[in-house]
């Protein structure tokens, strides 16, 4: 454990001193600052007005710009440190596979949810100060659910990492990644059921599977909880899992596809060569 | 100590090590040599268990891939090329010494003696240190432990004679108790340091031998050195080996380190026209 944490503050610490975290912070933080100052608490919206409002478009941007973020950012590290011979060192030294690949997981994942997490609070404590009322549970829940989308984007850039053998290969392939999800996440989809050559739940099924549609839909059942936005799929989905069941679905799908693919990850770093 | 038994390792479907066997015994000094692609930094990684492989590499009885704590706890491991670590460097040697379970003032210390202000930047980052800063700080974090196997890869060759000089002291007090292997692609490097060499080549060993033991790690050489004319470019390279001159610049006079001989005759070499004669005694300890 003790080997797992000091692994964890080195990446913590090499990653504050990187450029993209810098970048990353700076990006989360203007999301916020901007929101404020064109003045989203203020505006209404489908019935949505206050902090709320700043929240909701704040996880669709977020949803948009972090995951490509967490993956090409771990991958380009990752496998940058290995290329330059960062590895070949600190593995040099006495400290088990396991503890260096979950304290980098830890550490990283630190780094990545802990500006996001901040931007929103600092938000709210904004709108204390400006006595704008706060949705706490709205809050509690898009805290929960960008803590796992940072989840499962990071395993899935473990993944990657240990797979490729190069940071141009890990980048790629990183991108293609998200790439694929994003195309999911409605164009396909929409075209393969206009051709109607399957049918509806097994489109919306492998919709459901792509944790960037899981997060989007979880975001908009918070300020629409029939999901009409969604159409037709909505049914497939409020049958099948029912709201509360759908919001913990969107929760425990994507943190255990982050803990898989960080898992079968480890265990291909542990088995081949490691620098 | 350690053992290879029948190494081999393919890259792709370039076999890189080709059935190497090698014992090397508790105080063996080895310098491992060969040309570029030779195979010595893979037979290094596979000692450090960074590679899989096929055969055996055991030290002390256990494998470095299937022990790694237990046996890295137990090697201390200069590179050749230090790692661009943007940490800074009391993070780095506090990081070595928690993982290592030393202190970091033993680390320091070497440190010191080699001449290093580690106070004094211990919160630069260390991917900015200069190349030889960076070296004197690897060969404390490898030295400030109870390492029981040096593994060094060309560890002086970014250091000046002073640092060198306190390098090899630093060596010979532990050359009773660890095993060394010294990896470099030029045996005059690191010659006098060893006493075992073995060459490789093309993945296979192609020279084992022992050598003499004669050159002590901590003796010195006293050296005169009287040249025909002044020079700029022969005071300044002598200059650094901190000789000193006499009143007209000919008669140059100063100590090497023993294992620095033939680095030493090296840089002479550059001068021979301008030298007109030159002695070198061994200084009684």
């Amino acid at each position: 454990m003790k080997q797992l944490w000091l692994t964890a503050k080195l990446d913590i610490v090499e990653s504050l001193r990187a450029r993209w975290f810098q970048i990353y912070t700076l990006v989360f933080g203007g999301i916020v600052a901007l929101l404020f100052m064109f003045g989203l608490t203020e505006s209404r919206v489908l019935g949505f007005i206050g902090l709320s409002r700043l929240l909701v478009t704040y996880i669709q941007l977020t949803m948009a710009i972090l995951p490509i973020f967490v993956l090409i950012t771990t991958v380009r590290s990752v496998a940058g440190d290995r290329e330059a011979g960062v590895f070949e060192y600190l593995l040099s030294l006495p400290v088990s596979l396991s503890a260096w690949f979950w304290g980098k997981i830890v550490g990283r994942y630190i780094v990545v949810f802990a500006p996001v997490f901040l931007a929103m609070l600092g938000a709210v404590g904004w709108a204390s100060f400006k006595d704008i009322e706060v949705p706490w549970g709205m809050f509690g829940y898009y805290t929960a659910l960008l803590a796992v989308m940072a989840m499962c984007f990071l395993g899935i850039g473990m993944l990657i990492s240990a797979v490729a053998r190069s940071t141009d290969i890990a980048q790629g392939a990183a991108f293609m990644v998200w790439l694929t999800l994003l195309l999911f996440l409605d164009l396909i989809l929409l075209g393969v059921m206009i051709q109607g050559k399957v049918a509806p739940e097994v489109a919306v099924g492998l919709a459901l599977a792509n944790p960037l549609q899981v997060f989007r839909t979880a975001a908009l059942a918070l300020f629409d909880p029939q999901l009409i936005v969604l159409g037709p799929s909505a049914y497939v989905i409020l049958d099948t899992f029912g709201l509360v069941g759908y919001k913990v679905f969107a929760l425990a799908y994507p943190a255990a596809l982050g803990l898989l693919s960080a898992t079968i990850g480890y265990f291909i770093f542990r088995r081949g060569d490691l620098p | 100590m350690i053992q290879f038994n029948n190494v081999a390792k393919t890259f792709r479907r370039a076999r890189v090590l080709d059935g190497i066997s090698l014992d090397i015994g508790l105080g063996e000094r080895v310098a491992l040599i060969g040309s570029n692609g030779a195979g010595k930094t893979t037979l290094i990684r596979c000692l450090l268990g960074e590679y899989t492989y096929d055969g055996e590499v055991a030290i002390n009885g256990l494998d470095p891939r299937g022990n790694r704590t237990a046996v890295l706890g137990n090697i201390g491991f200069v590179p050749q090329l230090p790692p661009p670590l943007k940490m800074p460097v009391g993070q780095l040697i506090d990081f070595s010494a928690a993982l290592c379970g030393t202190d970091p003032h033993r680390i320091h210390d070497i440190a010191k003696r080699l001449g290093l202000d580690v106070e004094g930047i211990l919160s630069r980052q260390f991917v900015r240190l200069s190349g030889g800063m960076k070296q004197k700080l690897l060969i404390a974090i490898a030295l400030g432990r109870e390492a029981r196997v040096l593994v060094m890869d060309e560890p002086a060759a970014n250091l000046d004679p002073e640092a060198r000089k306190i390098f090899f002291d630093l060596l010979a007090e532990r050359q009773n108790e660890a095993t060394m292997i010294i990896s470099s692609h030029r045996l005059d490097e690191v010659s006098s340091l060893v006493n075992r060499v073995i060459e490789m080549d093309m993945g296979k060993v192609v020279l084992d031998d022992k050598v003499a033991d004669d050159v002590s790690l901590s003796g010195t050489l006293a050296c005169r050195i009287v040249i025909k004319r002044f020079e700029p470019a022969f005071a300044k390279a002598i200059a650094a080996w901190r000789f000193a001159a006499s009143d007209d610049n000919l008669v140059w006079s100063g100590h090497i380190a023993g294992p620095d001989r033939l680095r030493f005759l090296g840089m002479i070499s550059r001068y021979t026209a301008l030298v007109s004669d030159l002695s070198l005694v061994e200084a009684v300890n």
